[in-house]
């Protein structure tokens, strides 16, 4: 299968007076054209930094510093700034966690859909505002001739949301990157959004990049899953063998973390202590000092993502000819599957 | 189950809208609207909902935090609307909250043995000489070393900062707690922490929870009574199971089935709800929920259901449908 997106190596750094946060430290993923990738992670495990820097929307002071955004074969960090507007909303589009903030708040959603098929197809206002009432019907709004002189404050959060997918999908990009776009929604509007993402990819034949930290969406609408911490991929696999057989310490524990609604649990068993602050990393793997199976090397010496069973990639020691903790660890409640 | 602790009867909380000439009240938001529950000794009553079902102004006035417009609220043995101010003041000793956001529910001026000091000091409990004492060993206990003490709000994580919250709810030894989507803005590895936090104090302390939240995985995980609401109203009201394994209200069913599972290869049906929720200023006639819901009829439209009990549910589960154990027959239909 093509990928229409391949990041490599990607690090992206904020310059603060307390010293350089590596917000993204060295990220590699791919996209399979057509399909959806979940990126998970906490808060600060540089989840959102990654989508943005893929559209080179980061503002001083951080900076990308290195790697490759190979977009379709040509790789964005090389493009011109004049290039790069040609991509943004045309054949990579975003939309965003809160759609009263993305939305502007002086201009009726109408001008503000049309005004992306003014920019990017010259197409005339009347020609763009037809366009416009089409592509919010496409979206589920009801009675969209009326709606498309309103302005977003007149919206209900389900709504807006409805139109931020319309103005991002209106040049039908070929790829959609979603940051948290159902985290600020109550759960019955988020299963119409999800919903509605999903159908929409299957008719535009677009790609998708999700960005989330709910994990219950990640198993329903994702093919495959990066999971994210302290700026770092530490797991990636296909959505089904990451839950079913997750590898990593950190994803272990996640999962367990998670207080399930469609099954009891008597104790839910937490990942011990905190993040670490991005001005004091630890040495080694990044989630040894919370971790319950690291040994000597894990402090000291950083894991490589490396391939590991058939449709995932680990970063951790455990899977490594170089782990010198307890052979029989039990990472997963299952049996530990090495591949050496 | 223990004795009553708190009975909430025809609790109501409507905010006024000031407008037109003269700044007059021209209508009210009817925030909570006829709601009635009792809450037993050691036991986690959690309500659910969305946004806007009252969910959160039901716990705000339990305390009197936002006066009720009308109902009454028996806590062990007294009607709490009926005290006055410095009554309630003293009676909040019983009655604890702990807030959402840990980051605006503290003072940064204040370090967090002071914080936590205050509390003690106004509902005077612990003799002076202890209290210190007392501090140190309860920030212990919700896992805040004592080196910390003398530090200040902002230098603490998230999750430490509910600790904290947490620490001043329980330091004047209150019979309740009302937690207000306590962990809902926690990551789910500090989540968890807190969850196991609060459960084992309820052990220790045979502490009561009132427990506001819109995530039914820490609702189910937490609680041993759940109270549905929606647009001001209880739905749907019965133990854990009852409410998980046996919903009765379609909106109950609607929110169970919308939730995202973290298993992608369980398959489920799934109730999408049409539409948005109806503003809280004109709600719907009759059944409020009639104007989403997959079933609704004429009836619906014009009489108002009462939250019943019928023989296929269990003691204590009660929903406000017309249709309770005949909407399987109805999708048939329907289909």
């Amino acid at each position: 299968m093509k990928n229409i997106l391949e990041v490599k190596n990607l690090c992206t750094s904020f310059f603060t007076e307390e010293g350089e946060v590596k917000a993204v430290n060295g990220v590699s993923f791919s996209v399979p054209s057509g399909r959806t990738l979940g990126i998970v992670g906490e808060s600060g495990s540089g989840k959102s930094i990654t989508s943005l820097s893929i559209l080179r929307l980061i503002q001083s002071p951080g900076k990308i510093k290195s790697g490759e955004i190979l977009f379709d074969g040509k790789d964005l960090l090389q493009l011109s700034e004049k290039d790069m507007r040609k991509i943004r909303g045309n054949e990579i589009s975003m939309i965003f966690q809160e759609p009263m903030t993305s939305l502007n708040p002086v201009f009726t959603i109408g001008e503000q859909i049309s005004e992306v098929y003014q920019i990017h197809r010259n197409l005339s206002k009347r020609e763009a505002k037809e366009k416009s009432i089409e592509m919010l019907k496409l979206v589920g709004i009801p009675s969209p001739e009326k709606r498309i002189d309103q302005y977003p404050h007149e919206l209900s959060g389900g709504m807006r949301q409805r139109v931020m997918i319309a103005m991002a999908l209106a040049c039908n990009p070929k790829l959609l990157i979603a940051d948290e776009p159902t985290t600020a929604l109550d759960v019955t509007i988020q299963a119409q959004i999800l919903r509605l993402i999903k159908e929409l990819q299957e008719k535009l034949h677009m790609s998708v990049i999700f960005i989330t930290h709910d994990l219950g969406v990640v198993a329903e609408t994702c093919d495959y899953v990066a999971v994210m911490y302290c700026g770092k991929v530490v797991e990636f696999a296909d959505v089904k063998t990451l839950f079913k057989n997750p590898q990593h310490p950190y994803t272990v524990g996640l999962l367990n973390s998670l207080p399930r609604h469609d099954i009891d649990q008597e104790e839910l068993i937490a990942i011990k202590g905190n993040v670490p602050s991005p001005f004091e990393m630890p040495n080694g793997c990044a989630f040894a000092p919370r971790c319950p199976h690291a040994s000597a090397i894990c402090h000291t010496k950083e894991p490589e993502l490396v391939p590991h069973l058939e449709n995932n990639e680990i970063r951790c020691w455990i899977y490594s000819n170089e782990w010198d903790g307890n052979k029989e660890v039990d990472v997963n409640g299952g049996q530990r599957t090495i591949n050496r | 189950m223990g004795k009553e602790l708190l009975t909430v009867k025809n609790l109501k909380k409507y905010f006024p809208i000031k407008g037109g000439f003269l700044g007059r009240t021209v209508n009210h938001v009817k925030a909570v609207d006829d709601v009635s529950f009792t809450i037993y000794q050691g036991e986690t009553v959690s309500i659910v909902g969305e946004s806007g079902c009252g969910k959160s102004t039901t716990g705000r006035a339990i305390l009197r935090l936002d006066e009720p417009t009308s109902g009454s609220i028996i806590f062990d043995g007294t009607d709490l609307l009926k005290l006055s101010k410095s009554e309630m003041r003293k009676k909040r000793k019983d009655m604890q909250i702990i807030f959402q956001d840990p980051f605006a529910s503290l003072n940064p001026r204040q370090t967090v043995k002071s914080i936590i000091k205050e509390a003690m000091t106004i509902q005077n409990v612990h003799s002076k000489s202890d209290r210190e004492k007392e501090v140190l060993q309860l920030l212990e206990t919700v896992g805040i070393a004592k080196y910390q003490a003398d530090r200040f709000p902002h230098e603490f994580s998230g999750g430490q900062r509910q600790r904290i919250g947490i620490a001043r709810a329980l330091s004047v030894q209150p019979k309740i707690i009302i937690c207000d989507e306590a962990v809902s803005a926690l990551d789910v590895s500090i989540q968890a922490q807190v969850l196991n936090l609060l459960k084992k104090l309820q052990r220790e302390y045979n502490l009561t929870y009132l427990f506001i939240s819109h995530d039914l995985g820490v609702v189910r995980h937490i609680s041993d009574r759940i109270i549905v609401m929606y647009l001001g109203k209880i739905v749907e009201i019965g133990d854990k199971h009852s409410i998980f394994e046996n919903p009765q209200h379609p909106y109950t069913k609607a929110l169970l089935s919308s939730i995202p599972v973290p298993d992608p290869e369980k398959q489920r049906e799934r109730i999408i709800l049409k539409g948005d929720l109806p503003s809280p200023i004109h709600p719907p006639s009759g059944c409020r929920f009639h104007t989403r819901c997959p079933f609704a009829t004429e009836l619906c439209q014009t009489t108002e259901p009462e939250l019943v009990h019928k023989n296929n549910m269990k003691t204590g589960h009660a929903a406000a449908c017309h249709y309770i154990g005949k909407l399987n027959e109805k999708v048939a239909v329907t289909n």
